[in-house]
Order: C-alpha cells, then structure tokens, then sequence
C-alpha cells in the first residue's frame, strides 16, 4: 500500500469576488472599461486582478493518498473542499500547484448530471454513464446490475419525467455507484432518496471502499465518513488544518466552534419577549464540569428572562451527538403535559439527565424556549458541549450504543443436554 | 495505468484532440440524445425538417424568382433556391446550436469532467439528420422538375463536410465567447440574417461580377453552396479558386475557433 495514487503539491484556488454576483459580465461593460480608461485595461489584460478582489478558495494544500486508501474530507460550508474535488476531477483548474493522478479518475460531485427527463430510465442510464466517462461495453455489463439496484425494473423504458423523486435520485445515484474507476471522487452524494436507500448507498460506497480502489470522500455526514474512512483531512479555510486518522480528525473538527465549557452566556436583546440568558452544566453536587461520570447525573441549569407574561411556554434540551444524530429532546412540558404561564421575571429552570442513561461520548447541546405551535422565542444550537465517561469496563467504549442502562438478565435452564 | 498531471495552464494549449477521441461515445450519446428529445411532444414530429425549407422556398419561389426574376443559372428557381436552402438550414441551425451549447449545458460543465470541445461537436450534428430528411424530398423535386444528378455528386460529402466544418468554426468561436459575455447570444440571429443575404441561396453567385468572385469566396458558405448544386444538380459552375479560397477560410475559422475555444475553456466552469 506504499504506492501513492493520488498527490496534491501546494495546490490553490483564486476566485475573483466580484465574479460571486454578477457571475458573467457584459460584453458593453468590458467595452466600456475599455474605453473608459485602455491604456490601463491593456496593461491589465493577462494580468493577476489586484489581491483585494480575489478570495483563495484553496492555498497550499498538500497531500497524499496512498493506493487503496479511503481518504474522507471534512470542513465547514466553504472551506474548499468542493473546489479541492473540483479541481482534482478537472473540471476547474487550479492557480497555483500541481497535482498528479495514477489511474482512471471517476468523479460523482453529483448525481443524476445530465438526466433528461424526455428520456426513458434506459436511455438516461446509457446517457449519464457516457457522461461519467462509462465505455458503452461497460454500461452494457452492469445494466441489470444497476437497474436492480435502483428498483425501477417496471419502469426503465417510461420518461424519467413520471418518475417519482425517489425513483429518479435512485436510478441516478445506482449509475453512478457503477462506475468502475480505479479512483472515485465523491462529494456529499449520499444524501438521497429515502433512509432505507441511503442505506443501501452507503452500504455500495463500502463495498466500493473495500473493493481496493482510492477514493475521496467529501461529506458532512460524520458518521458515514467515520464508517468509510480509515483516514481524514480537515480543511479549514481553504487550507488543510489537520489529517490522520478519522476518529481523531473528526472529534478535533466538531469541537471546534463548540466550546467545551461547563456554561454559556447569551447576549440579551433588546425588545424580546423572552430569551434566554445562560446554560450551565452541573454535576449531582453543583460544580460547573464539562466531564461527567456515566453512573452520575448530569445537571443543566437554564436561566432565562421575560419581558412580558407569556402563557404556554416551555424551555428545551436537545442532545446530539457529534455526527449530528439527535439523541434524545427534552423539555419542561415532558412529563405532565403542562405548559408554564408566568409573569415577567428571571427564571431558571434545571433537568437532570439520569446517571448511566448516556453512553459515554461527546455529546451537543441545544437550548430552546417558546410556545409549542405559536413562537419559538429563542434558540441556541450547539452552545455546549460536554463529555460522558466510563469508569466501570462495560461504560468505555461507544460502540456499546448510545444507551448506557445496564439492564438485568436472567437465565433458566429450558431443556436438559447430555453430553457423553 | 493512464495518469493525470494537473496543473494551471497559461496562454495558448495544445487541443488535445486524443482527449476528445476517447470521448467519442459521448459526442454521439449527445447527438443522440438532441435527435431524440427534438421531435418528442412535437404534434408534426419529423415533417418539421421539411417544413421550414419548403415555405422559404415557396416563399423565395414568388418573390426572388417571379417578382424580381432572379437568374437560376438556368434551373427551375424553386429547385435552384431548394437546394441552395438544404446547406444553408442545415449550417445555420448547426451554428447556433453550437453557439448555444456551452450555455445550455452548464449543469455539465460545473459537474462532471470531459473534453469541453465535446459540446460544440455534438451540437452540430443533431441538424444532419432535418438535413437528411430534407434531401430525400429534394430528390423528389429533381425528379418531378426532370433533373438528373451528375457524376458529380460523388463530391457531395465533400461541401457537405465544409458545411460541417463551417458551423463547427463560428460555433466554436461563438460558444465559448457566449460563456464570457451573453452578448453574443443576441449576435447569432442577427449574424445568421445577415450571412443568408450574403450567402447565393436566393440568388447564383454568376451575378457577383467575375473580379470580385475570389472575394466573395471569403464567405465559406459560397463554397458550400455553389458546391453542392454543382455536384448534384450539375449548375453554375465547377469548383475552382472560389471553392479554394471559401475551404481556406472554413478551414481557419475551425482551427482558430478550437484554439481560442482552449485557452477560453479553463475559465468555463468558473464564469459560466
């Protein structure tokens, strides 16, 4: 595996920021500035544009890939990484840098690209495999195989136009699950169809990640990459903040932006009728910890103002966990249904989440107050973090589940073996 | 195992032309699919491809042909001005079609890695086919007006190709200048006009004085035109310098149109 099949060398992406809004410009107005000012336009012609109008979509990123190896990308919502996919498919180019590619290249940055809707599922499946890159031999030899897959056998000579939304993302995404590169580039393509299909997606891109082949995976979908990848790249600003192995990358990429501290204050605003002010997390004895034991309790404390009476309200808890998987909602109106009504004040209002109900882990929280089916008076997603852990061997690792009750078993002997 | 090197182009680059090569299945999966989808949900379906010939024809029949009695070069004017119509339908729908075709296929360029050239190349083809089914009633025409092809008509495909290589170049050109500025959008239906009045669909070429004939040839359409009613009809004149100098330029309009459709093509994905 010490072959490198993909290499990135200082690789970089310069977008003109203007070319954000007004993405392309009128032949007059070049006209214009042409004779508005020449001389300095000529001058500027196959010139780099002034630095102040320019954004890096991507600077200096370096990396290799070994022969075989899934390698996931993680970051926020423009730190480069579909420009990073862009450009190693070719469909951008990069510059600055250099990167080089040992083998067939595939790239699904999405699917269903070039569908027709006049066009029956069987003619749209020979025309986005030759799109991809697919020989016609090679649509021929996995026809069945990917109409099978994408459960749409009665229909694969109607126009994919009376397709249903489903059957259309699953046709397409069946296409392209076929392509039989030696490296894939995807980026956040499966996130279609229903959940049972999602799953059988995610499922295909684990054979195909077993299958031997390299491929970059782009995804928000923690959990999926953490599934698929052995390794991952954080990139942070068009740069690569960090690369190992996934869990770790992972774990350092979702802490980030959430403080892992024991409270939070909120800025108040004005002319709110109500709003929180802070959340604390306590243990059982009321000292602020982010850490806590699986066999304690973890209490948060919400403290919350309102300006004015409010009938009907509640406040709420929701606990995710790192891949974005909600765990478990909590609210003040949980129990008995009630909804409180009180006048204007400071407040605050404390839950405690049971000991040995959380599997340890990391775990978000989100902070809600409003009126069911009227308001939501004020949000706060992912304020806190904290952390569960085991002490006891049964509580330490996480691929125990995300409910950590130990429940009681009980054996009896059903019918009598005699071993001679 | 083939490798991909990537790295910022400057200036002028090489065509690639194998590139496009191992891309030749889907320039005709493209073709196949404007063919395909063109005619769906249309009530007249393939007769539309002899439609439109047909009443230009009737209508340059009344006008050019009886009212201002424009020469034929001895042909029935109807024939004469059908058969001119044939070339030019077909290269005037190629050209905007390929001019049309980065812009209509944005969802592509953004998504999916290919040859860019791919695009204009499949869009100039679908219109072979109007083309055929036109020709097959021009051949009904020759036969009612009793007028038999020529050895000739062997050079056919030849003028044919020109044709093809024509639209290919102003598509080109066209094409990739429409990423950058919508402007020439607005461009192609003016320039299609104007080319057709300059082009001798309506009227021979003999009626261009003899010096300046050479000059006119610049038009590649001239060459076209002039061309396939000679080889098939047997009318006007043979090929000769006119033909030489209209196949010269198609030839450059291609070549340049590619290369500048090159240099052009790194911004595509970006701009588009």
């Amino acid at each position: 595996m010490s072959n490198v099949a993909i290499r990135v060398e200082g690789l970089g992406k310069q977008y003109r920021i203007g070319a954000q809004q007004a993405r392309y410009k009128r032949f007059s107005e070049t006209m214009m500035d042409l004779l508005a000012s020449p001389v300095r336009r000529l001058r500027q012609l196959g010139q780099p544009p002034p630095p102040e109008e320019t954004i890096w979509a991507l600077r200096d990123v370096s990396f290799e890939v070994g022969q075989g190896e899934v390698l996931g990308i993680i970051g926020r919502n423009g730190a480069g990484k579909s420009t990073l996919l862009k450009i190693l498919s070719r469909i951008t180019e990069p510059t600055e840098g250099y990167a080089e590619l040992d083998g067939r290249v595939g790239s699904l940055l999405e699917v269903g690209t070039g569908f027709h809707p006049e066009l029956t599922g069987r003619e749209n499946i020979f025309l986005n495999g030759a799109i991809l890159g697919m020989s016609k031999t090679e649509i021929d030899r996995n026809f069945d195989e990917i109409v099978a897959f994408a459960e749409v056998e009665q229909f694969i000579d109607t126009p994919v136009k009376r397709y249903s939304s489903g059957m259309f993302v699953r046709l397409a995404f069946a296409v392209a699950a076929h392509l039989e590169t030696e490296i894939l580039l995807v980026d956040e393509v499966l996130a279609v169809g229903d959940a049972a299909f999602q799953k059988k997606c995610l499922g295909k891109m684990g054979d195909v990640a077993q299958a031997g082949r390299t491929v970059l995976f782009v995804s928000h979908n923690m959990s999926a990459i953490a599934r698929l990848c052995q390794d991952a790249i954080w990139l942070d600003a068009g740069k690569v903040r960090a690369r190992g192995e996934v869990t770790e990358v992972i774990q350092n990429y979702l802490s980030e932006g959430v403080k892992e501290e024991a409270s939070a204050e909120f800025v108040p605003k004005s002319n709110r009728a109500a709003q929180i002010l802070s959340i604390e997390l306590l243990t059982p004895d009321g000292t602020l910890a982010t850490t806590h034991l699986a066999n304690l309790p973890v209490r948060i404390r919400v403290r919350y103002r309102l300006s004015e009476r409010i009938s009907a309200y509640r406040v709420g808890l929701r606990i995710r966990l790192a891949d974005g998987l909600d765990v478990m909602t909590t609210a003040s109106s949980d129990v008995e249904g009630d909804l409180w009504t009180d006048d204007p004040g400071v407040y605050s209002a404390t839950v405690e989440i049971p000991g040995l109900l959380l599997a340890p882990g990391q775990y978000f929280v989100t902070v809600f107050l409003g009126q069911p089916g009227v308001k939501v008076h004020d949000r706060h997603e992912n304020v806190l973090a904290f952390r569960i852990e085991g002490r006891t061997k049964s509580l330490v690792e996480r691929e125990l589940g995300l409910i950590a009750t130990p429940l009681h078993w009980e054996a009896s002997r059903f019918a009598v073996e005699h071993s001679e | 195992m083939p490798k991909t090197f990537i790295r910022p182009s400057r200036g002028w680059v090489s065509l690639r032309l194998r590139d496009v090569w191992a891309y030749r299945e889907l320039v005709l999966f493209l073709t196949w699919r404007d063919i395909s989808v063109r005619y769906k949900q249309t009530m007249l379906g393939a007769s539309w491809a002899v439609l439109q010939p047909f009443f230009s024809m009737v209508v340059f029949s009344i006008f050019f042909g009886r009212l201002a009695a424009v020469p034929s070069d001895d042909l029935p004017y109807p024939l004469f001005s059908y058969a001119g119509l044939l070339p030019w339908q077909y290269f005037a729908t190629a050209m905007a079609n390929s001019s049309e075709s980065l812009i209509g296929s944005e969802k592509l360029i953004t998504k999916v890695y290919f040859p860019r050239l791919v695009i204009p190349v499949a869009a100039v083809l679908p219109a072979a086919v109007d083309f055929a089914i036109a020709f097959v009633v021009l051949l009904g025409m020759m036969a009612f007006y009793g007028v038999a092809p020529t050895v000739n008509v062997v050079w056919l495909p030849l003028f044919l190709l020109l044709a093809v290589a024509t639209a290919l170049g102003v598509g080109l050109w066209l094409s990739a200048w429409n990423v950058q500025y919508r402007d020439f959008r607005y461009v192609i239906p003016f320039l299609t006009q104007f080319w057709l009045f300059a082009s001798p669909v309506a009227y021979p070429s003999s009626i261009v004085p003899e010096g300046l004939r050479a000059l006119y040839g610049i038009n590649p359409m001239v060459g076209v035109i002039e061309g396939f009613r000679w080889a098939l009809l047997g009318s006007g004149t043979a090929p000769g310098p006119v033909t030489a100098v209209s196949t010269l330029v198609a030839l450059a309009l291609l070549v340049s149109g590619a290369f500048v459709f090159r240099r052009m093509e790194k911004s595509f994905a970006d701009v588009i």
